[in-house]
């Protein structure tokens, strides 16, 4: 079946993963998020505020940024050293040593339940 | 589209995107289509030559122009390829830098913008915390009360420059609070701004040689090098100057180095959203429907603000300079050859944006646009351009639903500010 206003495969397993999105201001917004969707995907499609992705997933511009919840950054991971990503979180401006931009977070089976928090401003 | 060729237009590639510019554009030969030719800007006959590039000759090499040979970019997925590949397409002053038309040997002036990674990175971040989230914050009553002063003191039931008396005024305001410039003297920024930016050879324009430009130039430097050494002194303070002076990757610059860093932030820290002020009501003036949706429905007004920014493009190009050999879409480009982003394409790009030729301030995804660059030198200030923007219209729209345009804008001699000197309007008494 497709999404309607996606136009995207959406899966009819029983284990469709969820991802938290909470805003900067506390409020948290749960939604399915297809395997092998962006998590910043998953934010535009379901109209969550504080994810701007300016650049559309080209990893151009740092306004998908999130802090990944600590519990979830071992399996999430860093960007790699030298990567474009680094570069681009490098110039964010109120970057932590949990950011990634979420348009380089592609859903997976074992990310069910990943939660990632919206920083003060996409800049 | 098939108009009568122009038998003059062969003669010479700047003397061809002359004359009758939509026939034209879709006759000369491919070859001879040289998009730098500022007064296509100034006349504001671009769109076809850039139409016709996108469609039949998209990775455009132009072998002549009075800048020499270059490439012209003109997709936005083309773009986007060359903005993330600094590597390859270096912004390196040494090389060339950033602009199509080389600042003279001896006395190019650098900056970070004309740098690629890692000095780039470190003085970029000295500078980016001013126009950080929480300082934007910090700022916008002072923004808001600015605006609200200037509006009100507008004259009613006569024509006046819009330019002069909203665009100028409040970019130029916010300019001095950021280098905490005395502010009775704030249209001495102004003055800079276009002295760095201008085209030399326009008639209008400020100063009419190189020298004169760097002599100009220098004045700005030794007036803001008082106030930087009395900022040293001090305390770091949230200023641009203060920021430079405490910064370890700004705070000893050579003086050519200086100068640019100063011309950068004053030019990027005003003129830009300077064209976007006076370009967006010109585009509002010329859609009445969506300024009737805005007047209905003054929510629409963030979306908008992205949509202006994408419709005036304030930045026609940015140019890089390959690195090393490499393909863009089948195109091979030579290491030390001159490529430039044509922004003003790429935001017209109906390959990338629906409907491109209209302005449309509901559209779904109206910050996907060129108009900040993206990749490492992705506009600095793109949130304090947009908040700026977004008082304006915000206090605009109670105060005067109605301003009425009247006259043509008169618009820059320049192939990369998108400038609009002066556009004549009334406030309906």
């Amino acid at each position: 079946m497709l999404d309607p206003r996606t136009g995207r495969l959406i899966s009819q397993g029983r284990n469709m993963p969820k991802v938290t999105y909470i805003e900067h201001n506390g409020t948290p917004h749960s939604v399915d998020v297809p395997v092998g969707t962006s998590v910043m995907r998953g934010a535009v499609d379901n109209n969550i505020p504080g994810i701007d992705a300016d650049c559309g997933g080209e990893c151009a511009c740092a306004t998908c940024h999130v802090y990944v919840d600590a519990a979830w950054l071992p399996k999430i991971g860093l960007p790699e050293q030298g990567s474009q990503e680094g570069a681009m979180l490098s110039f964010a401006a109120v970057a932590q040593p949990d950011s990634r931009l979420s348009c380089q977070i592609t859903m997976r089976e074992d990310l069910d339940g990943l939660v990632v928090r919206m920083p003060e401003g996409q800049h | 589209m098939n108009a009568p060729v122009n038998a003059q237009a062969a003669a010479c590639p700047v003397a061809a995107t002359r004359g009758d510019p939509a026939a034209n554009a879709w006759t000369i030969p491919l070859e001879q289509i040289d998009v730098s030719d500022p007064q296509l800007y100034q006349d504001d006959t671009w769109y076809p030559y850039f139409e016709r590039l996108r469609r039949e000759d998209p990775i455009h090499r132009c072998a002549d122009s009075r800048y020499g040979p270059y490439w012209a970019i003109t997709r936005y997925k083309d773009i986007m390829h060359v903005e993330v590949n600094h590597g390859t397409y270096s912004s390196a002053s040494e090389l060339g830098g950033i602009q199509i038309e080389e600042q003279p040997k001896g006395m190019e002036r650098p900056s970070f913008i004309r740098m690629d990674p890692p000095k780039h990175d470190d003085q970029r971040k000295v500078v980016s915390p001013i126009v950080a989230p929480g300082n934007l914050a910090n700022m916008e009553p002072l923004i808001r009360e600015r605006t609200q002063r200037v509006l009100d003191e507008l004259p009613r039931g006569e024509v006046f420059d819009w330019v002069d008396r909203v665009s100028i005024e409040l970019t130029t305001m916010m300019l001095a609070t950021l280098f905490d410039f005395p502010f009775e003297e704030r249209r001495k920024l102004t003055y800079w701004s276009d002295v760095a930016i201008c085209n030399v050879n326009a008639p209008d324009a400020p100063v009419h040689s190189e020298q004169e430009r760097f002599a100009e130039l220098k004045v700005m430097a030794d007036v803001m090098a008082g106030l930087f050494a009395e900022r040293q002194k001090g305390p770091r303070k949230f200023d641009l100057l203060s920021m430079l002076a405490h910064g370890t990757a700004t705070r000893e610059m050579p003086l050519r180095e200086w100068m640019g860093t100063l011309g950068l932030l004053i030019v990027g820290g005003n003129d830009t959203t300077r064209n976007s002020m006076s370009g967006g009501l010109w585009a509002l003036h010329h859609h009445p429907d969506e300024y009737r949706k805005l007047r209905e429905n003054p929510a629409l007004i963030p979306g908008m603000v992205s949509e202006i920014i994408r419709y005036v493009t304030p930045v026609i190009h940015m140019r890089r300079t390959a690195t090393q050999d490499a393909e863009i879409d089948g195109r091979l480009i030579r290491q030390g050859d001159k490529v430039v982003m044509w922004y003003v394409s790429g935001n017209r790009d109906p390959e990338a944006i629906e409907e491109p030729d209209r302005f449309i301030i509901d559209r779904a995804r109206p910050r996907q646009h060129l108009s900040f660059g993206f990749g490492v030198h992705r506009c600095v200030g793109n949130r304090l351009a947009e908040l700026q923007l977004r008082i304006l219209w915000e206090e605009l729209l109670p105060r005067y639903p109605v301003i009425e345009v009247m006259g043509e804008p008169q618009r820059v001699y320049s192939n990369f500010i998108h400038g609009i000197r002066s556009l004549p309007v009334r406030i309906p008494a």
